[in-house]
């Protein structure tokens, strides 16, 4: 086990280095400097500035003390827009707004997508099953920035019961329409992903001597069946959680709720490349870490992958 | 959205088989197909949309740049839908004909979804069935790349790119193009190492016809029912994600539009009852995505026909 | 009263392309203690017909008749009933013990769990007497392999397992769906005689269904001929043998290799199996026999006695046809 782990992180930390190395590539060869803004500086308060950022070294320099300052203390460096701010404290301030209610959002999606997709296997072809089926089919096509609107405009604009936007802090009635917003999509894929591989599941033969030896169906269910149906959901959460963190993005937009979404946006739009790769570079941190929990946790379930 | 992996590899499974493979597999699957009334439905919304993309723009009486300035600044009141003053689809909030509009939005994503899933098709199918058909290192490598690209959040990297080089239509195209093929490799791979197994080709080998040759011949047409589903279920994916990179404003640039800038729009002006401006943009957005979805579907559910 | 008795059992499967009739009309009946060989080519409904009995048929497969076990009626009979006499009093040991065998949970807790649930005993001495049983099919070093998961056995070992598994509740009556089919050939020898001792020590009743008509010689004292989902013809093993009627059956035994046959080529019974969608016409067998006529096409002939407890299904069989020579 402590072998695949290792070989895990062998992929992981590659990716990374390369993560952080490509974006940085990108910003420089990106046409125009950071400080090339509509109004025209004058040449010597330019070179000042290239000074300050370290923008006249070499580049292989400058990529250096960048990956020093991410790996030595977790420093992103300073914002090239906002003068006074760096990039960590823009992080810091809308991260924790994100894990909230991204967490609680995908553990809405796991919870609700299993449950609705092991229905929907196990009563086959019944009422449950269609209706399972036609919420996850028609989830499809509602994906965040569908979703969001159209919240609104029921809860909000036309019931007037939950508030368009905002956070105060996380309370319950700022959280709903985030989390709906983001976990539809998410819920209904786990739930489709569930409900085929459980299908499949049962058709296998081991499946059968379950049932052979006179175990009641709730059992085999429970013991033989889910297990291996969770496969291809395990594996599926990792890209979920990569769309997920994007879908962060318009959440954050739409409602307001002052996530790290929100600072990649305005950052996007004010080229404000230090910030953008910051956020970057965590939200790939994050999804590398992510991945390597889904591959243990697989590992745990098939013990054929132990070596 | 999301494509199914295990219907995918019972899929491959089933037309690996070589009883399946060849004929008499898409003269059954096409039988199939036209008893799936859900698929055939999925056939007649795509057509729809097509026409709608295609010839809409005839049926127009103002073109999509056009401002309509008997309506502006009262939107709300009068740019409602009208078949009087030619707005099918009423005018949006600057007063531009919004049937005009949505007419080239559904243009432009149909045609990044497409090109998307071409891109995937060309270079996922050869990657995957390169690095598949000669194993080993090579495998290795190339595999390897694909595992390490597949775990950057590539949405972030699109958003760089497209504000570090300017946003333009091609430079969605490229970056939707560069994401689309990495799970196309992965499928067509695994596909290729099963038909690699088989007797024929093992065959084909001993009596030295070129590696050329045996990929062209013996297992491409092999994975064309694979790709085929997957290509299908992969335009809505990227027609999701030029939606979404547009409804951040990051998408294509004005005077152009896309159904995710145009909803986005919608979405903006919804609290003034400008209601029509969401609904039909959204309403094409819909249709297209059941469509493909429908169609996807049904193409594997004929190739790989299971009770599920 | 018997064991069990099969009436007019049939099994039929939905599917797209049409209704697939996998078992039609067939009857048997077995004592407490018999050993019954249930012989015929893939798809012949051989094993269809074992699933229908215990209600494991999938889920777009529908049986009619009546299998009655000690005189209840047990088929379609609600999971609640079924699940008293699986395991319990009929246990089944499956042909891929690759597949059959749950990959993703220790032999230690699959075994377990039969004797758990059946008989209510705590954990660890249900782990102790699947030991036991695992050292009386003949694993090495049961106590500590008890706890390994089932990729860690070969597959003599696994089908080894699976049997243990089937008498941990001592059941009368044991269905061996090709026990040995998936396995080499030397350890298919080992797992047969390994059967037929447990048979013997257990007094169970014995089902063996097979594609291999030498198993049956070794181990069964009835056998059973299946072909398309009929029964082509039932009868003691050695008469079978010695003299085959059915053309089937014939062509059957002539398929087996021998080796005092020199090198003379192989044969086999020209033509593919049947095509099963649809409601069958006539003998199964029809296309494919030498001594096929117009009635053979048209009606299915009717299950007879025609010597001491020999039935056979054929209206043209060899002893009348040609009552000459058998060839051996």
């Amino acid at each position: 086990m402590l072998v695949y782990i290792l070989k895990r992180l062998a992929i992981a930390v590659p990716t990374l280095l390369i993560l952080i190395i490509a974006s940085f590539l990108l910003m420089h060869a990106a046409p125009g400097g950071p400080f090339t803004a509509e109004r025209e500086l004058p040449p010597q308060v330019l070179a000042n500035l290239n000074a300050k950022y370290g923008l006249d070294q070499p580049l292989w320099r400058q990529i250096v003390s960048y990956l020093w300052g991410i790996i030595a203390h977790f420093d992103f460096g300073p914002s090239f827009i906002y003068k006074d701010r760096t990039v960590n404290q823009i992080i810091a301030q809308g991260f924790p707004v994100t894990i909230t209610y991204g967490s609680i959002s995908f553990l809405v999606a796991v919870v609700v997508g299993v449950a609705l997709g092991v229905t929907a296997a196990v009563k086959q072809n019944t009422w449950l099953d269609y209706i399972a089926v036609g919420i996850s089919i028609g989830a499809q096509v509602l994906p965040n920035f569908v979703m969001a609107p159209i919240l609104v405009l029921v809860f909000t604009l036309w019931l007037g019961w939950l508030p368009g936007g905002g956070w105060q802090g996380g309370q319950w009635q700022y959280l709903i329409m985030p989390v709906i917003a983001l976990s539809t999509s998410f819920m209904a894929s786990i739930a489709r992903i569930t409900r085929s591989s459980m299908l499949e599941v049962l058709t296998s033969n081991h499946i059968r001597t379950a049932k052979a030896k006179g175990l009641p169906m709730r059992r085999v269910i429970a013991r033989h069946a889910l297990k291996p149906a969770m496969l291809p959901v395990i594996s599926y959460l990792g890209p979920a959680f990569v769309t997920m963190i994007t879908g962060s993005v318009i959440v954050d937009i739409y409602f307001s709720t002052g996530g790290i979404g929100k600072a990649f946006v305005d950052s996007a739009l004010n080229r404000d490349y230090a910030v953008m790769m910051g956020v970057t570079i965590l939200m790939g941190t994050l999804t590398i870490l992510f991945n390597l929990v889904v591959d243990v946790l697989y590992a745990w379930i098939d013990p054929k992958i132990r070596y | 959205m999301v494509i199914d992996k295990t219907k995918m590899t019972s899929l491959a499974a089933a037309t690996s088989q070589p009883e399946m493979a060849g004929r008499s597999l898409w003269a059954d699957a096409r039988r199939r197909f036209a008893r799936n009334k859900a698929a055939v439905f999925g056939v007649f919304l795509l057509l729809f949309v097509a026409c709608f993309a295609l010839f809409g723009g005839f049926f127009a009486q103002w073109s999509n740049e056009e401002l309509d300035f008997s309506v502006m600044g009262q939107v709300a009141q009068i740019g409602g839908p009208s078949l009087s003053n030619g707005h099918y689809f009423g005018t949006d909030d600057l007063g531009r004909d919004l049937f005009a509009r949505t007419v080239q939005g559904t243009q432009i994503s149909l045609a990044v979804g497409l090109v998307g899933a071409a891109i995937a098709v060309i270079v996922g199918t050869l990657w995957g069935a390169t690095a598949g058909y000669f194993g080993g290192r090579i495998d290795n490598y190339m595999m390897r790349t694909v595992d390490i690209l597949i775990a950057i959040p590539y949405m972030f990297v699109l958003i760089l790119l497209l504000v570090m080089y300017g946003r333009s239509i091609s430079m969605l195209f490229i970056g939707v193009g560069l994401i689309s093929w990495l799970d196309m490799s992965r499928i067509v791979r695994g596909q290729t190492l099963t038909l690699k197994g088989r007797e024929y080709i093992e065959a084909a080998k001993a009596i030295g016809v070129p590696a050329y040759t045996i990929i062209r011949r013996h297992i491409l047409p092999n994975l064309l029912g694979v790709v085929a589903v997957y290509a299908t279920l992969l335009v809505p994916l990227m027609i999701l994600t030029e939606s979404f990179i547009s409804f951040l404003g990051l998408g294509v640039q004005e005077p152009l539009t896309s159904l995710g800038a145009l909803i986005s729009e919608g979405a903006g002006t919804m609290s003034y009852g400008t209601l029509w401006q969401i609904a039909f943009p959204l309403f094409f957005f819909v249709v297209t995505l059941f469509g493909f979805f429908f169609v996807g579907d049904g193409l594997r559910d004929a190739l790989d026909p299971k009770d599920r | 009263m018997a064991l069990l008795d099969v009436n007019d059992l049939s099994v039929r499967f939905a599917t797209q392309d049409g209704d697939i009739h996998a078992v039609n009309g067939v009857s048997l009946s077995l004592e407490a203690g018999d050993t019954l060989g249930i012989v015929g080519e893939s798809g012949s409904g051989k094993s269809q017909l074992s699933f229908a009995l215990l209600g494991l048929l999938a889920k777009n497969g529908t049986a009619t008749g009546s299998v009655t076990f000690e005189g209840r009626e047990i088929l379609n009979a609600p999971e609640k009933v079924l699940n008293t006499y699986r395991a319990r009093k009929i246990a089944m040991v499956f042909q891929d013990p690759m597949t059959s065998l749950n990959p993703y949970m220790r032999i230690s807790d699959q075994m377990a769990e039969v004797l758990m649930h059946h008989e209510g005993l705590t954990k660890s001495d249900a782990i102790a007497r699947s030991a036991q049983m695992l050292d009386a099919v003949k694993i090495p070093d049961a106590q500590n392999r008890v706890r390994l998961y089932p990729h860690e056995f070969s597959g003599g070992m696994r089908q080894r397992v699976m049997i243990a598994m089937s008498l941990l509740c001592k059941p009368q009556l044991l269905i061996a769906d090709e026990p040995t089919t998936a396995l080499d050939v030397t350890v298919q020898a080992q797992i047969m005689t390994l059967l037929a001792e447990l048979q013997k020590e257990f007094g169970m009743a014995t089902i063996l269904i097979t594609h291999d008509l030498g198993v049956v010689a070794g181990f069964c004292e009835r056998a059973m001929v299946m072909y398309g989902g009929r029964i082509m013809e039932r009868s003691p093993v050695e008469p079978l043998f010695a003299q085959p009627t059915h053309p089937y059956t014939r062509g059957l035994i002539a398929a087996i290799p021998r080796v005092d046959q020199g090198h003379e080529a192989l044969h086999a019974i020209p033509g593919n199996p049947p095509n099963m969608t649809g409601a069958p016409v006539g003998c199964p067998f029809a296309p494919r026999c030498d001594f096929a006529g117009d009635d053979c096409r048209r009606d299915m002939p009717p299950l007879e006695r025609f010597a001491t407890e020999r039935d056979r299904a054929c209206h043209r069989p060899i002893d009348l046809i040609a009552p000459l020579e058998v060839p051996a």
